[in-house]
């Protein structure tokens, strides 16, 4: 359906725009990432994730851990944009007194697990999917993975722990955009064959473009599978994805965008359908 | 200890059905009984104690309460970061127990003694940590974990110890028990090392030094108050763990350094450099400095060393 289309992509040009502003604002690290998930984040807060300011607390919320925590600024827009806090409070991001840290806080409303240490998010996640399992409780439990992550050690125990018990209302998603800190992941820690490893560990694979919300939303509402495994999608990504000079671009980790890379960049987002 | 432990867990599950056992793959003949009426709120998680750490916070996360359970520093160490990160930032009931704290595991080796884990724990925020001495001490503390909103981290011995308590103390968190009343010397001592402590308490009192000797079930957060007290009537406060540096006598110090006292420290605890050899729990005790006789010794050495 177009219009749910229209709605999700036009969040998510809203979250790069957040995002360049509160990197901008606070010179900060990691735009390249927030770009590469935003497509992502929009869909599943638009579209999948049963969550609102409302029902912050509420037990059968689902949850949505970002394991790769340094795509706080992302999750913050996204989840302002929902209204879980103000817009405004948006501009205080990585301040001093600020309670948006750079890396995610769980002292943000909406967010559910402090990250920024790689390697975390799956296993919590596997946690709130077995509670779930165990206790017939009806949430589903995302994790938001880098690829770089999946260099820790932890992620495959969780693999193995979470394809073992069958967690079906586990998803894990794999922003793949084949840059990590300081090198290409095929240069650093090849991660290749990908889908391979995950069928192994007896999870149900999906690759799809990350950037495309259809792809998106209909691997998203397959889960959870009917095959009793636990979900993994393989989202192909661009790390800078919509700001042409930030593409690709490995020094776009840690630098922040003068004024004018700001003004350009916004311009260039502002003018997408 | 390890009886004590899963029979007041049993006992505690039967009545809150929000409680979860999750293992690292030991406990064979300990927890079976657990895994056997509570399949339910029972998961082994394999060898991966990163991704059973991880899972207990998720679990906590979902409203549940959980144990964790593994020997030595299995739960500790390789998942340490879980624990600080995931468990104890959120602040959720999460207890990790371990059995084999000290030098327990003695001819098994350095990597499974458990000589530095009170000092890990007790710096994570909201963290509580026990040292039970006793069975009885362990049954109070697994009551008291079980009901504390927080992450909890369990030192426990293995099994077979003398019950040192013939009553039930009057048992609160963070409060030490006096076993006995002496004159200028206190002993304070934490975790499964009492027994020793008792026996030379004996003998220091046929001495002519009667200590008094205080239990600490509650390493963290630490009875100040107590010691602060003792500081300040007796020559000497004495502190004995089966720990390295960063223990009792480090916090010890920090209290006797601030309590306007006149009671100077004697440490007993051991070098942080381990032997390169093998040995019972008994031996390796010996070797360093952690029987009864070589407390004894100690003290009284020290106690003329300042006379002169």
């Amino acid at each position: 359906m177009p219009g749910e289309s229209d709605h999700s992509v036009a969040l998510a040009n809203r979250i790069r725009m957040h995002s360049l502003r509160m990197i901008h604002t606070a010179q900060a690290s990691h735009i390249g990432t927030c770009l590469s998930i935003a497509d992502l984040l929009a869909v599943l807060y638009h579209d999948f994730l049963r969550v609102s300011p409302a029902t912050l607390n509420a037990e059968d919320r689902d949850r949505f851990i970002l394991s790769k925590g340094h795509g706080a600024a992302a999750l913050y827009a996204v989840l302002a944009e929902r209204g879980f806090f103000p817009i405004a409070e948006l501009d205080s991001y990585n301040r001093d007194g600020s309670r948006l840290t750079g890396h995610a806080s769980h002292h943000v409303p909406g967010v559910e697990l402090s990250t920024g240490s790689l390697g975390h998010g799956l296993s919590v996640g596997a946690g709130l999917a077995l509670a779930a399992k165990r206790l017939n409780l009806p949430y589903r439990t995302v994790v938001l993975l880098s690829d770089g992550e999946l260099d820790e050690g932890s992620n495959w125990e969780a693999a193995l722990f979470a394809g073992h018990h069958q967690l079906d209302r586990l998803v894990a998603i794999v922003d793949y955009n084949k840059i990590q800190s300081y090198g290409s992941v095929r240069e650093v820690l090849d991660l290749e064959p990908l889908t391979d490893k995950w069928r192994a560990f007896r999870w149900y694979v999906t690759e799809i473009d990350g950037h495309q919300h259809d792809q998106i939303r209909s691997a998203l509402n397959r889960i959870p599978s009917d095959s009793s495994q636990p979900s993994v999608l393989i989202a192909h990504t661009v790390k800078g994805k919509g700001v042409s000079y930030m593409e690709h671009q490995l020094a776009w980790h840690y630098k922040s965008p003068s004024q004018e890379q700001l003004r350009s960049a916004l311009a260039e987002l502002e003018a997408q359908p | 200890m390890r009886l004590a432990f899963v029979n007041s867990l049993c006992k505690l599950a039967e009545k809150d059905d929000r409680l979860w056992l999750v293992c690292g793959d030991l406990g064979y003949g300990v927890l079976d009984e657990f895994a056997r009426r509570f399949p339910n709120r029972f998961i082994n998680a394999g060898v991966a104690e990163q991704n059973m750490a991880g899972v207990a916070a998720g679990l906590a996360q979902a409203g549940q309460r959980v144990f964790v359970y593994s020997i030595a520093n299995f739960p500790v160490m390789r998942c340490m970061e879980q624990i600080r990160n995931d468990i104890a930032y959120h602040r959720l009931p999460v207890c990790v127990v371990t059995v084999g704290g000290g030098l327990v595991y003695g001819g098994h080796g350095y990597s499974h003694h458990g000589v530095e884990d009170l000092a890990m724990m007790h710096v994570l925020p909201n963290m509580t940590v026990f040292a039970p001495a006793d069975p009885v001490e362990t049954r109070l503390v697994t009551e008291a974990a079980a009901s504390i909103d927080g992450p909890v981290y369990l030192r426990l011995g293995r099994g077979g110890e003398a019950t040192l308590h013939k009553q039930a103390p009057a048992f609160a968190v963070g409060k030490a028990l006096c076993l006995r009343k002496g004159a200028t010397l206190a002993l304070f001592s934490t975790g499964g090392i009492l027994e020793p402590v008792l026996s030379a308490a004996e003998a220091l009192t046929v001495l002519g030094h009667p200590p008094s000797v205080y239990s600490l079930p509650t390493f963290f957060p630490l009875d100040e108050e107590t010691i602060a007290a003792e500081s300040r009537r007796c020559q000497a406060i004495v502190t004995i763990e089966e720990h390295g540096r960063g223990g009792l006598a480090a916090l010890t110090a920090e209290v006797l350094a601030q309590s306007g006292g006149g009671a100077r420290l004697i440490p007993i605890r051991l070098p942080r450099e381990p032997l390169a050899e093998s040995g019972s729990h008994a031996y390796l005790r010996e070797r360093q400095g952690l029987s009864a006789a070589a407390m004894v010794q100690h003290i009284q050495t020290t106690l003329a060393a300042w006379a002169k």
